[in-house]
C-alpha cells in the first residue's frame, strides 16, 4: 500500500516537475479569476477584507478543477490508465498517491497566489497565519478527495473535461462554504471558527473513505 | 418479448388515479382555509410531497446504487436511473411550487435558508447524475460511474444541510415537530398525509412505467440487432 501511495506520487510530481502543466494552467486561471473580481466589483480595502475569503475560495476552486482534471487526462492521452490498471497493487493505493498529488498542487498554487491577493486587495494575510495554512490544507485535501475521483469519471465521459466542475461543485458545496468561513477568522473577522474546522475534518475523513473504497470500481475494467 | 399485459401496472395506475381525486377533494373541499395565509397555502398539500418524493426518490437512487456495485446487475441500475428522473422532476416541482408560495406569504420569491439551499443544491447534483449517464456511451462503465456519484451524492446531503443551516437559518420551525400550541389543525394533518400517500403510489406508478419503457427500448434494440444481422 504505500509503496503503491508513494510510486504514484513521485510518478505525478516528477512529471509535474518537468512539464508544470498542471501548476500553470491553475495558477493563471486563479490569478485572472482574482484580477476580474477586481474590475468587476471594484472593491475598496474594508470591502475586500470583508469578502476577500469568498474571493480566495472560488479563485482556488475554479483552477482546482483544472489542475484535478490534468490529474486524469494525463493518463488517459498516453494510455497509462491501462498500465494503473495493470497494477499489481491495492487500487486505494493508487487513489491515495493521486489524491496526494492533487492536494500538493492544489495547495502550492494557493500558497503562491495568497502574497499576490494580499497585495492586489491591500488585505493583511498574517493575522493568523497557522489557522490560514490549516483551512488551505483541510479545503484542499476536502476539493481534491472527491475531485480525484470525478476526474478519474470525467475523463471516460463523451463531455470529457467539461463536466468535472459541474459533477464537482454542487458536491463540494460544504467544502466551499466551511473554507470560506474559516479563512475569514483566519483573516482576522472576529467569528467563532469551531464549527467550521470540524465541518472540514468531517468532511474530509468522510469522503477520503468512501473515494477510497469506491475507486476500484472505478478502474476497474 | 416482453409481456403486453401488465395487471399490476393497471392495477397501480387505477389506485393512484383514485387516490389523487380523493386527495384533490380533500385539499380544495376538506381541508379548512388557513386563517393568516388563506387560500394559497393549499399549495403546501403539493410543495411537501413534492418535497418527500424528491428525497424519497434520492434516497432509493442511493439505495440502488449501493446495490448495483454489490451484486451487479443491469436491473438496479435501471432502477436507480428511474428514480433519479422522477426525483429531479419532484425536486424541480418544489422548486416552482415553494416561490408561488412564498411570494405572497413572505414577501419574496426565494431566500437562501437551509431547506431550500439544500433543495437547489439537491436538484443541481441530480441534474449532473442525469447528466453524467447521459454523456457515457458504455452501458457497464455508466452504470458504475452513476453509481458511485449516486452514493457519494447521497452522502453529502447531511453535510451540505448543516454547512447551509449553520450558515444562515431564517426559515419558520417545522410546524409538526414542534411544543403542542404549534400543531396542524388534524384536517390539515389527515389531508397531509393523504397526499403523501399519493404521491408515494404516484412514485411507484411512473418507476413502473420508466421500467416498462426501458424495457421496451431494449426490445427495440435487440430486433435492431437482429435486423442488421439478418440483413
Amino acid at each position: 500500500m504505500w509503496r503503491a501511495i508513494t510510486t504514484i506520487l513521485w510518478k505525478d510530481l516528477k512529471i509535474e516537475l518537468q512539464t508544470k502543466e498542471a501548476f500553470g494552467a491553475s495558477f493563471v486561471f486563479s490569478l485572472m479569476v482574482l484580477v476580474i473580481f477586481n474590475f468587476t466589483l471594484d472593491l475598496t480595502s474594508e470591502e475586500a477584507l470583508k469578502m476577500g475569503a469568498g474571493f480566495l475560495w472560488i479563485s482556488f476552486a475554479f483552477g482546482g478543477v483544472l489542475a484535478l482534471n490534468r490529474s486524469f487526462a494525463l493518463e488517459r492521452d498516453e494510455n497509462c490508465v491501462q498500465g494503473l490498471q495493470l497494477m499489481p497493487v491495492d487500487r486505494g493505493g493508487i487513489y491515495l498517491g493521486k489524491c496526494l498529488a492533487n492536494v500538493i498542487f492544489m495547495l502550492v498554487t494557493e500558497i503562491i497566489l495568497l502574497p499576490l491577493f494580499a497585495v492586489f486587495f491591500n488585505v493583511d494575510i498574517t493575522a493568523r497565519p497557522l489557522y490560514l495554512l490549516a483551512v488551505l490544507f483541510l479545503g484542499s485535501v476536502g476539493f481534491s478527495s472527491v475531485g480525484t475521483l470525478f476526474s478519474a469519471i470525467a475523463v471516460h465521459t463523451r463531455m470529457r473535461e467539461v463536466i468535472l466542475p459541474i459533477l464537482l461543485l454542487p458536491v463540494t458545496i460544504p467544502v466551499l462554504i466551511a473554507a470560506v468561513e474559516a479563512t475569514a477568522f483566519a483573516l482576522g473577522a472576529d467569528t467563532d471558527p469551531s464549527f467550521w474546522f470540524r465541518l472540514l475534518i468531517v468532511y474530509d475523513v468522510i469522503f477520503v473513505t468512501v473515494s477510497f473504497l469506491t475507486f476500484g470500481y472505478i478502474l476497474q475494467e | 418479448m416482453i409481456e403486453r399485459k401488465d395487471t399490476i401496472g393497471t392495477v397501480l395506475t387505477a389506485i393512484t388515479a383514485v387516490a389523487m381525486i380523493v386527495s384533490l377533494y380533500m385539499v380544495f373541499l376538506f381541508a379548512p382555509r388557513e386563517a393568516t395565509m388563506g387560500d394559497v397555502q393549499r399549495i403546501f398539500y403539493f410543495h411537501v410531497p413534492s418535497a418527500w418524493l424528491a428525497f424519497f426518490a434520492f434516497f432509493l437512487v442511493f439505495v440502488f446504487s449501493f446495490l448495483y456495485l454489490l451484486r451487479g446487475g443491469r436491473r438496479w441500475d435501471t432502477l436507480a436511473a428511474a428514480s433519479a428522473e422522477i426525483g429531479v422532476l419532484f425536486c424541480t416541482l418544489v422548486l416552482v411550487t415553494g416561490p408561488i408560495w412564498a411570494k405572497p406569504v413572505w414577501g419574496v420569491w426565494w431566500t437562501w435558508d437551509a431547506r431550500l439551499t439544500l433543495t437547489l443544491v439537491l436538484w443541481l447534483i441530480y441534474v449532473a447524475y442525469l447528466m453524467l449517464r447521459h454523456y457515457m456511451a458504455d452501458p457497464e462503465r455508466r452504470a458504475t460511474f452513476a453509481a458511485v456519484l449516486g452514493i457519494i451524492g447521497f452522502i453529502d446531503v447531511p453535510l451540505v444541510y448543516f454547512s447551509i443551516r449553520w450558515w444562515r437559518t431564517q426559515h419558520p420551525q417545522p410546524v409538526m415537530a414542534g411544543g403542542d400550541d404549534s400543531g396542524l389543525e388534524p384536517a390539515m394533518l389527515a389531508t397531509l398525509l393523504v397526499c403523501i400517500g399519493t404521491f408515494t403510489l404516484l412514485y411507484l406508478t411512473l418507476l413502473r412505467y420508466r421500467l416498462k419503457l426501458q424495457a421496451l427500448r431494449d426490445e427495440v434494440d435487440t430486433l435492431q440487432d437482429r435486423l442488421e444481422q439478418a440483413g
